[in-house]
């Protein structure tokens, strides 16, 4: 089992560096600072551009390995996201970014799985009758339904709702609401309630995604051979099922949650946007359209290592369950 | 050892009597491969559903336009000075924007982008995906390692933020960038699927015995390999036209794809959505028909999955 | 716990009555797969019942033990112990199955939970019906496994079914099985998948355990010879139906339905070499769309109208059993009025040959070794070990000659014929096809030399490209070689009429055919550039029984006709004496005997070879209970590790009974192939003959 960890570690860490190291080079090629500062009225002197540049690490003029290097070096040896396009240092921003997003990725990783994974195994085994096929349509639906148009429509719901009750029920701005004067306890409701909507719109797709994955997984396994040995020494259908049947169509599940954390970093930032979360996904939009490259080098960082710690904990799941990896 | 659920597996022995001078023993009515498959289709009612409306989609996109021209006289460019704003009436049939643009028009114009995209990108992927695959495959050795490491090292690329940042910077040349930009990111997890299926393939005994036979590589790949996982591709196409889409709108949603003032179903949903909630035919016109587009393929895709290989009710292949 | 007391002697333990089987729907409609079987088990007895695919015999086991899905309609009566089974809630017959009728199946991998240990599966049936705590239950079980034959059982206990090899598998489901002394036991082709040396010793492990437990047992099987050994009674199962019942003696001495007979002939014997081989023609029907009267009624020799018209039931004949047919008065001894039911067909047999060694070789093989790596490492592999899959073979065949080359899984035999075929440089030795050496050839000439050498594959389903019509399949060699379009029409034709089909078939596809049909066009395809040795992977045994032969007397007939050689690879025994002029038997890589076929047959010399004919079971009750059983010992040892000296000491049963001076000789030399019997070369240190097969 430690082979098997470890390889897939080393993948990971590979994953990271690659990432990052390509987001870095192609912002700076394609993204132009300058343009942050050409706008203005009236232009600064190009010499005091330069020097405002080179001191952020983002001047086109300074060579790319260079500044790669001294950026790495940074964040390496210091914890040092270096500065964003406009002087401000990145690290302040950091933290709280993350923790918005983190809150994001975690919850709707959780339940898109775990939600995703019972629905997928009660409509194997009501194959065919209404509960089926209302999650079968249900399935279709998110699948074919992009992120951000969930989002939107979730958010047109919540104003809906909150029109029709009078007062504001369904939170769709922000993750908290500011100023907000309460106890520890009213503070974790209002931060709950903010919750909801961004999570349901990341956790619906999770979920229609995973079902049909687990689904079809339940259902060859209903097939299998080992299910009628286990009925034919003693156990009834239903136990058999559940003792055997469950736990080997859970092993696919696994692969599968390592796979989905890609497209979950990416519907977190759109819904990140929509809702006015102010995490590391709107971070990385906002910087695309300002320029800012340390920013997109920090996000993709930041991304591929959620990437590599959820996409290991996957595995350690993963050989968990399937004793064939571990000899 | 399981049960006979499929009766062609008895039947198989009893379609042709071994004396070709007797009538087959019993009146099984042999079937081509191609009606098989067309019969499991049409069984599938949401299928059929999702083909109509599909064709509708198309007629709407591509017909539409000229026919809304003739009937209204307004175009995607145009712009109604005396209709800002205008919830959907009888001379604009879903309403017209802050600028007098009328909505249908560009919606329209909007599916037209969406459906192009989407089937080019699928075409030219699962192309790609097909060859470098089976190549990969069927060579092995240093051509297979070269070959997955590059797929491999694709995977790796966060496709979304290099896209997001190249293409806006060639929007000059048009969308058709934005088609390969898409392309290039999304097939290779297909490649790796024919891989896998061309590596069990090959050692089928057909594919041995045209190789005893002395037939060239290229001959075994193009007409034995590639023609026994048409379904797979076919399959497989037919999904990546749905995510082309999501991704291409995603895109556009945030200005990195399809740029104004040409249209794309995207970008007429994000600038829906600043006013969603007070005039929602801004939008929701729009994301109604992406939903459906997407939707309606990915149901095609489905049942042509069960109807092509209807033995795996797995949602994809395995190695 | 095993018997009732209140239960008469005479009673039947276990009562099948008219039961049936259909699943619904389908492409094709209902399907009737078993319809209306009755048989009676009595306590301790053993009933075998044989049938082809198609023939309801495992629906009607699976029926029995409720383990059909909820779609089947099920009719008729089982009675367990005088209790009806049948109509029972799942629940309650949970409490029966694995308590009072146990089974075992065919593929023991797919049948083991690939998650949980091997331990706790067969805890898990103990602690259910029987009610123990986990340490209790695990240490029963550990004691089973030891009662199996698994060595280490308490480590292996703790093993998973992935980590164990075919046969130990197997053992570990029997142990199952018999966790809760089950009073019937049901064995679902429980060695099909196994290797015949690795079937022996699992049939005397459920010798033993029947007599352990006292089980009446079933045992489902299409092999006539495993039933003629072990079983008390036999019933015949034909398209859903029995055909035939009776004491295994009378069945099988005395056939009186034609299907028994036709079954009977068409196997080949290891015990009558030149016995011609009887195929029935046709194949076995298609369950949901039966035509009136009598199902075997098309594939019949000795039809009348009235078998069309009317379905036959099952009556008592002269001979002691019972047949469906309305003939069976008139059979005796496979004749009616001293006609055989079955025509013998005409096998040209061969001219006049010359001695072998004045005939030019088609194919010299010298010291031919292969090599695998073993490759370690996640980023760098790095090789650590190599297997020698084939270690130091030679042989040769010369024109019109057939070599069998025998083995089990693991023996090399397959990788053997694989290297001849690619035509390529061995990692050591070398192969000279027609004079040609093949190390040296060139792209082209490789090619030229493919013209001489081709390959008829085991699988006919596979072998054939199922997106080509038939006619392109057979003339693609044809193409390859640049033939014109008009020649290869006629030779396609040609090929067909030569292998008992139509030239109208040229335009259908591969899904359209029999198995055994589709092997004949596997067998055209092979002959269109006319090469002068045909190699042959397991020829026939991926088909029917009772169309076996019909490719056996097809490959006979080309082989005189044509004047080919043979180079093929069987693990049936029995089809390679029935074809072979030689064989040449190997063990992990060696060749451990070779001689004539009739020799290396009646009087084998090296101890594998006489354990592997001893294996090999005989459709003949009588002579099949009188055989003495060679076994050998354990399992396959792993290619990286093997035994100093010979490889095979680990098992050989002569190993065992040899004095320490000898043992030593075996332990510390590698033996070659000597001539140590006149007629025989055999690797052994110690070969002597001895008669294995009775004749």
């Amino acid at each position: 089992m430690g082979r098997f960890l470890l390889k897939r570690l080393v993948n990971y860490l590979v994953l990271v560096v690659v990432a990052t190291t390509l987001a870095y080079i192609v912002a700076s090629l394609a993204l132009n600072p300058r343009s942050a500062y050409e706008g203005r009225n009236p232009p600064p002197p190009a010499a005091v551009v330069d020097q405002q540049l080179t001191a952020y690490g983002v001047n086109d003029k300074d060579p790319l390995l260079g500044r790669y290097a001294d950026w790495i070096g940074g964040v390496l040896l210091h914890g040092d996201f270096g500065k964003t396009v406009t002087g401000g240092d990145i690290n302040d921003q950091l933290g709280s970014r993350a923790m918005v997003s983190l809150r994001l990725l975690v919850l709707g990783s959780i339940i898109g799985a775990v939600v995703g994974v019972l629905a997928g195994v009660v409509s194997a085994i009501k194959k065919y009758q209404v509960t089926d096929r209302l999650i079968t349509v249900y399935a279709f639906f998110f699948i074919a339904t992009p992120v951000f148009f969930t989002a939107v429509l979730l958010k047109y719901g919540a104003l809906s709702v909150n029109q029709a009750a009078g007062s504001t029920v369904l939170y769709y701005t922000g993750y908290e609401t500011p100023n907000l004067q309460a106890g520890f306890f009213g503070h974790l409701a209002d931060q709950i309630g903010h919750l909801i909507l961004p999570t349901l719109s990341i956790a619906l797709g999770q979920i229609a995604f995973f079902s049909r994955y687990q689904r079809n997984a339940m259902l060859d396994v209903m097939n299998s051979d080992f299910l009628r040995t286990a009925e034919a020494k003693g156990l009834t259908r239903r136990r058999a099922l559940y003792k055997h049947g469950l736990r080997t169509a859970l092993i696919p599940m696994a692969t599968l949650l390592a796979y989905s954390f890609g497209t979950l970093a990416v519907g977190a930032t759109f819904t990140e946007k929509i809702f006015g979360w102010h995490g590391m996904g709107e971070w990385l939009v906002d910087s695309i359209t300002s320029n800012d490259i340390n920013v997109v080098a920090t996000v993709t960082l930041f991304t591929a290592v959620f990437i590599l710690i959820s996409g290991f904990l996957a595995d350690v799941i993963y050989a968990v369950l399937d004793p064939r990896v571990r000899v | 050892m399981t049960y006979p659920a499929d009766p062609l597996v008895i039947a198989d022995d009893a379609a042709i009597s071994d004396d070709p001078g007797e009538k087959p023993p019993s009146a099984v009515v042999v079937r081509g491969r191609g009606s098989l498959v067309f019969r499991r289709f049409r069984k599938n009612k949401p299928a059929l559903v999702a083909l109509v409306v599909l064709v509708l989609l198309f007629i709407a996109a591509f017909i539409g336009p000229f026919v809304y021209k003739a009937v209204t006289g307004w175009t995607y460019s145009d712009q109604d000075y005396s209709a800002f704003l205008s919830p959907p009436t009888g001379s604009h049939w879903f309403g017209t924007s802050q600028i007098g643009q009328d909505v249908f028009a560009q919606t329209m114009r909007g599916l037209q982008k969406s459906l192009i995209i989407g089937l080019l990108v699928a075409l030219i992927s699962t192309g790609l995906a097909a060859v470098v695959g089976a190549c990969a495959g069927y060579f092995g050795g240093w051509v297979d390692r070269a070959l997955m490491w590059g797929v491999d090292l694709l995977l790796v690329i966060p496709s979304f933020l290099i896209v997001a940042i190249i293409s806006p910077a060639f929007q000059d040349a048009g969308w058709i960038v934005l088609v390969f930009l898409i392309a290039v990111f999304a097939w290779m997890i297909t490649a790796r699927i024919i891989r896998g299926m061309t590596l069990s393939l090959k050692e089928r005994e057909f594919v041995l015995a045209a190789r005893y036979s002395g037939v060239s590589p290229a001959g075994i790949i193009f007409r034995h390999l590639i023609p026994n996982m048409s379904s797979l591709l076919i399959i497989d196409a037919t999904i990546a036209v749905a995510s082309a889409i999501i991704a291409e709108t995603g895109l556009s949603y945030f200005g990195f794809g399809v740029q104004p003032p040409d249209v794309s179903l995207g970008n007429l949903i994000a600038s829906g959505t600043r006013s969603a909630f007070t005039f929602p035919w801004l939008f929701m016109f729009s994301g109604g028909l992406l939903v459906a587009t997407t939707l309606a393929v990915s149901v095609i895709g489905d049942a042509l999955r069960d109807a092509l290989d209807p033995a795996s009710s797995r949602a994809g292949s395995t190695k | 716990m095993s018997h009732s007391l209140t239960s008469s002697p005479t009673a039947p333990l276990l009562s099948v009555s008219d039961l049936t089987v259909v699943f619904p729907g389908g492409e094709e409609g209902a399907v009737p797969a078993v319809r209306g079987v009755s048989y009676d088990l009595a306590p301790g007895e053993v009933l075998g019942i044989v049938g082809e695919s198609g023939s309801g015999k495992s629906v009607s086991s699976l029926a029995i033990m409720g383990l059909l899905p909820r779609n089947a309609r099920i009719t008729g009566s089982v009675r367990l112990q005088g209790e009806e089974l049948l109509g029972r809630s799942d629940s309650q017959l949970a409490k029966v199955r694995g308590n009072k009728i146990a089974m075992v199946f065919q593929d023991p991998l797919s049948a083991l939970t690939p998650v949980y240990t091997v331990g706790d599966q067969i805890a898990e049936t103990i602690r259910i019906h029987q009610g123990l705590a986990a340490g209790p239950a695990t240490a029963r079980a550990v004691e089973l496994l030891d009662s199996v034959g698994i060595p280490n059982a308490t480590q292996r206990a703790k093993a998973f079914p992935h980590e164990f090899s075919g046969g130990m598998r197997q053992r570990v489901m029997i142990a199952m099985a018999i966790a809760n002394d089950p009073d019937v036991l049901i064995a679902d082709e429980p060695t099909t998948a196994l290797d015949v040396t690795i079937q022996a010793q699992v049939l005397d492990l459920l010798e033993t355990a029947r007599q352990m437990t006292n089980a009446a047992t079933v045992m489902i099987t299409h092999d006539l010879g495993v039933v003629a050994g072990i079983a008390d009674r036999v019933v015949v199962m034909y398209a859903g139906k029995a055909v035939e019942r009776g004491a295994v003696g009378p069945v099988y001495a005395d056939p009186r339905m034609p299907y028994t007979i036709g079954l009977l002939g068409s196997v080949p014997r290891l015990d009558r070499p030149g016995q011609a081989l009887t195929p029935i023609k046709g194949s076995p029907p298609n369950v949901s769309s039966l035509p009136p009267g009598c199902p075997f009624s098309s594939r019949c020799p000795v039809v009348l109208p009235v078998c069309r018209e009317i379905e036959p039931e099952l009556i008592p004949t002269a001979s002691g059993s019972a047949a469906a047919c309305h003939r069976a008065q008139e059979i005796e001894h496979g004749l009616i009025d001293g006609v055989p039911v079955f025509p013998v067909p005409e096998i040209p047999q061969a001219r006049a040959v010359q001695v072998r060694t004045e005939r030019p070789a088609v194919l010299e093989v010298r010291d031919l070794t292969k090599r695998f790596d073993i490759t370690k490492g996640a980023v760098m592999r790095r090789k650590i070990g190599s297997v020698r899959a084939v270690d130091g073979v030679s042989f040769d065949i010369r024109e019109g000659e057939a070599l069998g080359l025998v083995g089990e899984s693991g023996s090399g035999k397959t990788t053997t014929i694989m290297q001849v075929l690619s035509l390529e440089s061995p990692s050591e030795g070398s192969i000279t096809v027609h004079g040609q050496d093949v190390g040296g050839l060139g792209r082209k000439q490789r090619k030229e030399l493919r013209r001489d050498i081709q390959v008829v594959f085991q699988d006919p389903m596979s072998s054939l490209d199922p997106r080509l019509p038939v006619g392109d399949i057979i003339d693609e060699p044809l193409r390859a070689f640049g033939v014109e379009a008009q020649q290869r029409r006629a030779r396609v034709s040609e090929l067909l009429q030569l292998v008992g089909l139509t030239p109208e078939h040229a335009n259908r596809y591969p899904a359209d055919f029999s198995g055994g049909q589709r092997q004949r066009i596997g067998i055209a395809r092979a002959l269109a550039l006319e090469p002068k040795l045909l190699v042959l992977d397991e020829p026939v045994s991926a088909l029917d029984v009772s169309i076996q032969a019909g490719v056996l007397n097809l490959l006979e007939e080309l082989k005189v006709r044509l004047g080919l050689a043979y180079l093929f690879v069987a693990h049936d025994l029995s089809v390679v004496r029935h074809i072979a002029d030689r064989v040449a038997v190997m063990y992990l890589g060696r060749l451990v005997e070779v001689g004539a076929s009739d020799d290396v047959f009646d009087r084998p010399s090296h101890p594998y070879t006489q354990a592997l004919l001893s294996a090999v079971p005989i459709p003949d009750p009588v002579a099949e209970r009188q055989r003495e059983r060679i076994l050998v010992r354990g399992d396959l040892p792993d290619p990286a590790n093997l035994p100093s000296g010979c490889r095979f000491r680990s098992r050989c049963p002569l190993f065992v009974t040899l004095d320490p001076g000898r043992q030593q000789k075996c332990i510390d030399v590698d033996p070659a192939l000597e001539e140590h019997v006149p007629g025989l070369q055999a690797a052994c240190h110690w070969a002597q003959e001895r008669v294995v097969v009775p004749s």
